[in-house]
């Protein structure tokens, strides 16, 4: 058998091995066996790479390796989860630099012009997917600011820029041989990265960071063509599909087409004068374990900002006192609550509550009528019920959680205003609301202490 | 078979299996589903091994050895950080 024939069922295996891989991703019991078992099936992809023959050098692939290793190995070990997104899009922009990498390194004077557009490709995705991660890592880390960036005349620079890019990769697969066509692409690629994501707002970024998930994998699906390898065609467009079902699922949760999140920056805002009639009731500690005490079953709908509180630990102990208690206890999350798709379930998890009680929206919707006490922790546009009741609100038709079904509703926040997208919540005037004021995590802690 | 067609046949066949398999991973799971999807996009390493390996100390080298740098992150990292997530999940025990 020779060496290119084993490289290439080692590539087999390994696309097998993916699949199957994903296919366990399917169910959180067998999840955590999936991935071991893509690990498995990358390394040995790797190693059928390493046979081929025109390999002389092994020094720096080694070097490369353990340097690169080692430095995905402390980073998975180190990130908080609350810092998950960030690192998503990191490891998305470096997936984009590796294929614009390979895609530059992979052009030779004899190309054939399908190897030249598939090279233009992959340095163009995976310079735009390198920039606009880091850009989007930049705001979701507050780095930079995570407001949308406009400036008069950027739709005129932004059609310059692909102009360019156009014009560029035309003349370069015209003429390979001269390098500044191909100089031109790249540095108008990685401008056009930042570009198109400086614009968009901080809390899009979930939809932003799942859409450059898509073009990392699409990146090294055009470098697998450049070098005329399947592994990387096969494992690429997995991602690419992976990506881009999570923008679709993300962008239907926000009730918001992709165009209109990518490009609404551009437009002005229109403000909202959102008439609100009712008052503001709080209630105490106290009078919150009471109402509490009684209660046969509870959701909780958690938000980002219970995980800026920190509260999910003492939130878990609130809910093994309430059980103990004989209540039931379960979880409602938004699809798009948190910074990332899964962000609070990963961050709940993490917290030991169990995956079975973490309701998707559409399983506790139908529930909420018979839910006793409803508890909104940090979150607020996705229990919004003006998505439902104001037709002239900007988050009119948005899918929520319908907490306001629940007997009673408790709100934790830490004071009145108004949430991330600004706009004028309802809920906290509805007859069956009482306010929580304080930090999330004292609040929930003063319950815990009121329980034992 | 081999060329260009025969790896847009792989592409369409690929593209359309994945739009399956990823539609029945639970939303519970997005976030691991991400961190693994950086993980196999690190596949761009096996490709950019051959370019790293010819010896030749050239440039193309140089950007194959950049390339085999970022991508071992992402495998590496990848793979790592998403088990450490999954580790998390656990079914409640009555």
């Amino acid at each position: 058998m020779t060496t290119e024939l084993m490289t290439q069922l080692g590539y087999v295996v390994a696309a097998g091995l993916f699949i199957f891989g994903l296919k366990m991703l399917g169910s959180p019991a067998t999840a955590r066996r999936g991935n071991m078992i893509s690990a498995v099936g990358m390394l040995v992809a790797i190693v059928s790479a390493l046979l081929d023959q025109g390999i002389v050098d092994f020094t720096y692939i080694a070097a490369g390796m353990v340097v690169g290793g080692a430095i995905g190995a402390i980073a998975a070990r180190a990130v908080a989860m609350t810092s998950m997104p960030e690192m998503v899009a990191l490891f998305n922009g470096l997936g984009g630099a590796a294929s614009l990498l390979v895609g530059w390194s992979a052009l030779s004077a004899d190309a054939a012009i399908f190897t030249l557009v598939t090279i233009v490709l992959s340095i163009l995705i995976g310079g735009v997917t390198l920039t606009g991660s880091l850009i989007a890592w930049g705001k979701l880390s507050e780095t930079i600011g995570s407001g949308a960036i406009t400036f008069s005349g950027q739709q005129i620079v932004n059609s310059l820029v692909v102009l360019g890019i156009v014009g560029g990769a035309a003349m370069f697969c015209l003429n390979p041989t001269d390098p500044n066509w191909l100089y031109m692409v790249i540095g108008l690629s990685l401008l056009f990265g930042v570009m198109a994501v400086i614009p968009i707002g901080g809390a899009d970024m979930p939809v932003v960071i799942s859409l450059l998930n898509s073009y990392s994998g699409l990146a090294a699906c055009a470098a697998g063509f450049a070098i005329n390898n399947n592994a990387l065609i096969v494992a690429g467009s997995l991602v690419g599909a992976s990506g881009i079902i999570l923008t679709q699922i993300m962008c239907k949760a926000m009730n918001r087409s992709l165009s209109n999140v990518l490009f609404s920056g551009f437009a002005s805002v229109s403000t909202e004068e959102t008439v609100v009639e009712g008052e503001i009731k709080p209630i105490s500690v106290d009078d919150a374990y009471y109402v509490l005490e009684a209660a046969t079953n509870v959701a909780i709908i958690p938000g980002y900002g219970m995980a800026v509180a920190q509260a999910q630990h003492v939130v878990k102990e609130l809910t093994e006192l309430l059980e103990k208690n004989g209540c039931e206890v379960n979880f409602g999350i938004h699809p798009v609550a948190g910074r990332m798709p899964g962000h609070m379930n990963v961050l709940l998890a993490e917290a030991d509550v169990p995956y079975d009680q973490l309701l998707e929206m559409d399983e506790i919707n139908p529930r909420m009528e018979t839910v006793d006490v409803a508890i909104v922790i940090g979150a607020n546009d996705v229990v919004n019920p003006a998505a439902r009741e104001v037709e002239s609100s900007p988050i009119y038709g948005m899918p929520v959680i319908n907490v306001a079904d629940a007997r009673t509703v408790f709100v934790l926040k830490r004071s009145m205003a108004s949430g991330f997208a600004g706009i004028e919540n309802p809920l906290f005037y509805k007859d069956n609301t009482r306010m929580l004021f304080g930090d999330a995590k004292e609040s929930i802690g003063g319950l815990v202490r009121e329980f034992s | 078979m081999s060329g260009a067609e025969y790896l847009l046949f792989i592409l369409m066949l690929s593209i359309f299996l994945g739009f399956e398999l990823i539609n029945k991973v639970p939303a519970t799971l997005h976030t691991p589903l991400m961190s693994g999807a950086n993980a196999i996009s690190g596949i761009t390493v096996v490709g950019a091994v051959a370019l790293a390996g010819t010896g030749s100390e050239n440039m193309a080298m140089w950007l194959g050895v950049g390339a085999v740098t970022l991508a071992s992150i992402n495998v590496v990292g990848g793979y790592m950080v998403t088990d450490r997530m999954l580790g998390f999940f656990k079914k409640k025990e009555d």
